[in-house]
């Protein structure tokens, strides 16, 4: 009996062990980052470490502007292919469709990054115009990237609907489609909503594939066109990394950008698991 | 326009953006294997860089391949562990759901904050320096969490008769999850870890702050050698390279990073179909 209950703490270190990493990402995130935290720094309107200024907007701006994007373009695309799938797709089909999304979820973001940088930039370049390296690439890439979360949440909302609310609204004397847009999709809508919010928090903590398309200038500006170029987050921190002075101001300057990323993200996290909790007691 | 042609209309919508999303994956490997297939011989499979965008991967790939199986022995019996307190012994109370809150937490952290952490804490806080320890740890935090969920999915699909039969012969809890629930639930629990390998092994921003410059020239010779791996060097030389020669060298690279990749996820595939059968029969 002893040996059993042993056991059962030791279980229970390596359970807390495992939840106190996060806890020691913020303190240690905090230590860094809180310093630089300030005023100044949540409106400043200039990002130039040369001469010591540090202002958020710019990047959280180009940030955020890329994110919506990327996220709209997953929808446009994401939601009817859920659609297809969960309704429409004989069964071969689904199954292709399924193995190549449970794939593409895993590539290594470094490959689509190479894949934008020599595909899409230049053709951007050639036949839109710009520089090439500009938020409409980053755009596709990151909508590529997080296509395949939205196909998977929103294909299980659909299928969770209860078979007779089909069955019921065709006997009715609607078509299929009449069905899936005045049925399913409503009932479907938080499930997918959830998806939705997790793509955004996704897409919010990519780092090296939107780094390669996105064009990063050296002194960050507020975009404004989608053929700018654009500094996110992520590659901010990514690329100011390697030539930041340990104790520098710009040190914790760039470890208050991951505190900023990991507040974003974690919230958008959280309102994931509150439209899931509310939809699961709804039921 | 009639409800019939809506339905037309409709169904052209749908099949039109199933097609995008099925040709993504095939037009990216297609473009890597034909531009990277030439690349491929002993010498580049065996020889070391030099000069930048010269020679070899040799460095790359065993800095890959170590870093995702280091971080793997360390992710994994932890994982384990953690998942099976909570699948068969954690109470419901206020503890265990702050538990289950942080866990979630960090499967969501992105993952140039776990870099930054990585960099702050174990490079600079426990002086494990850039090195293969480093990279290990910050991968090992990144895929934890996944492992957690898999196993802890894997262990709660075990049917309570198992466990009600093992525990009815006399055998005491922890005999009951050593001898019946884990093996019943293997195979979910190694397709968790093979999916975490596949994620540490493509992982860019952590190992760039933690691990090494990705161009290093020799085999890591310990756990305190910086080491070298195959993303980080795809990064390098496809940004700061501006040569035909480096350019062909990332594309080397990045089918090799696929393959490595697919041939993971290709295991794990495997496996729940081999022991699912198993379990069938």
């Amino acid at each position: 009996m002893k040996k059993e209950s042993l056991i059962r703490r030791m279980l229970f270190v390596c359970a807390l062990f495992s939840s106190f990493i996060v806890f020691l990402i913020i303190i240690f995130l905090l230590q860094e980052g809180a310093p630089a935290l300030t005023w100044d720094f949540l409106t400043g309107m200039t990002w130039s470490p040369h001469n010591d200024q540090f202002g958020i907007i710019p990047t959280l701006v180009g940030t955020l502007y890329v994110v919506f994007g990327a996220v709209a373009i997953a929808i446009a695309i994401g939601i009817p292919c859920a659609i297809f799938l969960a309704e429409f797709a004989p069964f071969w089909l689904r199954n292709v469709v399924k193995s190549s999304v449970e794939v593409l979820v895993g590539v290594p973001s470094i490959v689509l990054g190479f894949f934008g940088l020599l595909i899409m930039v230049p053709f951007i370049r050639n036949n839109i115009g710009g520089m090439g390296e500009s938020i409409l690439a980053a755009w596709i890439i990151l909508a590529i990237m997080i296509l395949p979360n939205i196909i998977t949440i929103s294909e299980d909302a659909l299928r969770s609907v209860p078979q007779d609310y089909r069955t019921a609204s065709l006997a009715l004397g609607a078509t299929k489609w009449q069905t899936v847009r005045k049925v399913l999709l409503p009932n479907a809508m938080s499930g997918i909503r959830a998806g939705i919010v997790l793509g955004l928090g996704r897409a919010l903590g990519e780092t090296m594939a939107v780094l390669m398309v996105v064009g990063n200038p050296e002194i960050p500006w507020i975009p404004t066109a989608i053929l700018d170029r654009a500094r996110m987050l992520t590659s901010t921190i990514a690329i100011e990394w390697a030539y930041m002075v340990w104790g520098s101001p710009h040190q914790h300057a760039i470890f208050a950008l991951g505190i900023v990323l990991f507040v974003l993200v974690s919230i958008l996290n959280l309102v994931a698991s509150f439209v899931i909790k509310e939809r699961t007691t709804k039921r | 326009m009639n409800p019939r042609q809506t339905e037309k209309a409709a169904k052209v919508g749908l099949w039109l953006s199933a097609i995008i999303t099925i040709i993504i994956l095939p037009v990216i490997v297609a473009w890597i294997m034909i531009n990277g297939i030439q690349m491929i011989n002993l010498d580049f499979l065996t020889g070391s860089p030099y000069k930048f965008e010269y020679g070899g991967i040799f460095p790359q790939m065993v800095g890959s391949l170590y870093l995702t199986c280091v971080c793997t022995l360390i992710a994994a019996p932890l994982g384990l562990a953690s998942a099976i307190y909570l699948a068969e012994y954690a109470p419901n109370n206020k503890i265990t759901r702050i538990v289950r809150f942080f866990i979630e937490t960090l499967a969501g952290m992105p993952s140039i904050v776990l870099g930054l952490f990585g960099l702050e804490f174990l490079v600079h806080y426990l002086k494990l320096r850039t090195s293969l320890l480093s990279g290990s740890l910050a991968l090992a935090f990144m895929i934890l969490p996944w492992i957690i969920r898999a196993s802890e999915e894997a262990i709660k699909t075990v049917p309570n008769d198992y466990k009600d039969a093992s525990l009815a012969l006399g055998a005491t809890k922890w005999e009951t999850i050593t001898r019946v629930v884990v093996p019943a639930s293997i195979p979910g629990i190694l397709t968790g870890i093979l999916l975490g390998m596949g994620k540490a092994i493509g992982e860019t921003a952590v190992v760039m702050l933690t691990a090494g410059s990705g161009l290093e020239t020799f085999i890591p010779s310990g756990l305190q050698s910086p080491t070298a791996s195959l993303p980080l060097y795809i990064y390098k030389l496809a940004t700061q390279g501006h040569t035909s020669e480096a350019m062909s060298r990332a594309f080397g690279a990045s089918l090799v990073l696929i393959a490595l990749f697919m041939s993971m996820s290709a295991g794990a595939l495997v496996i729940r179909n081999y022991y699912m059968k198993k379990l069938r029969a």
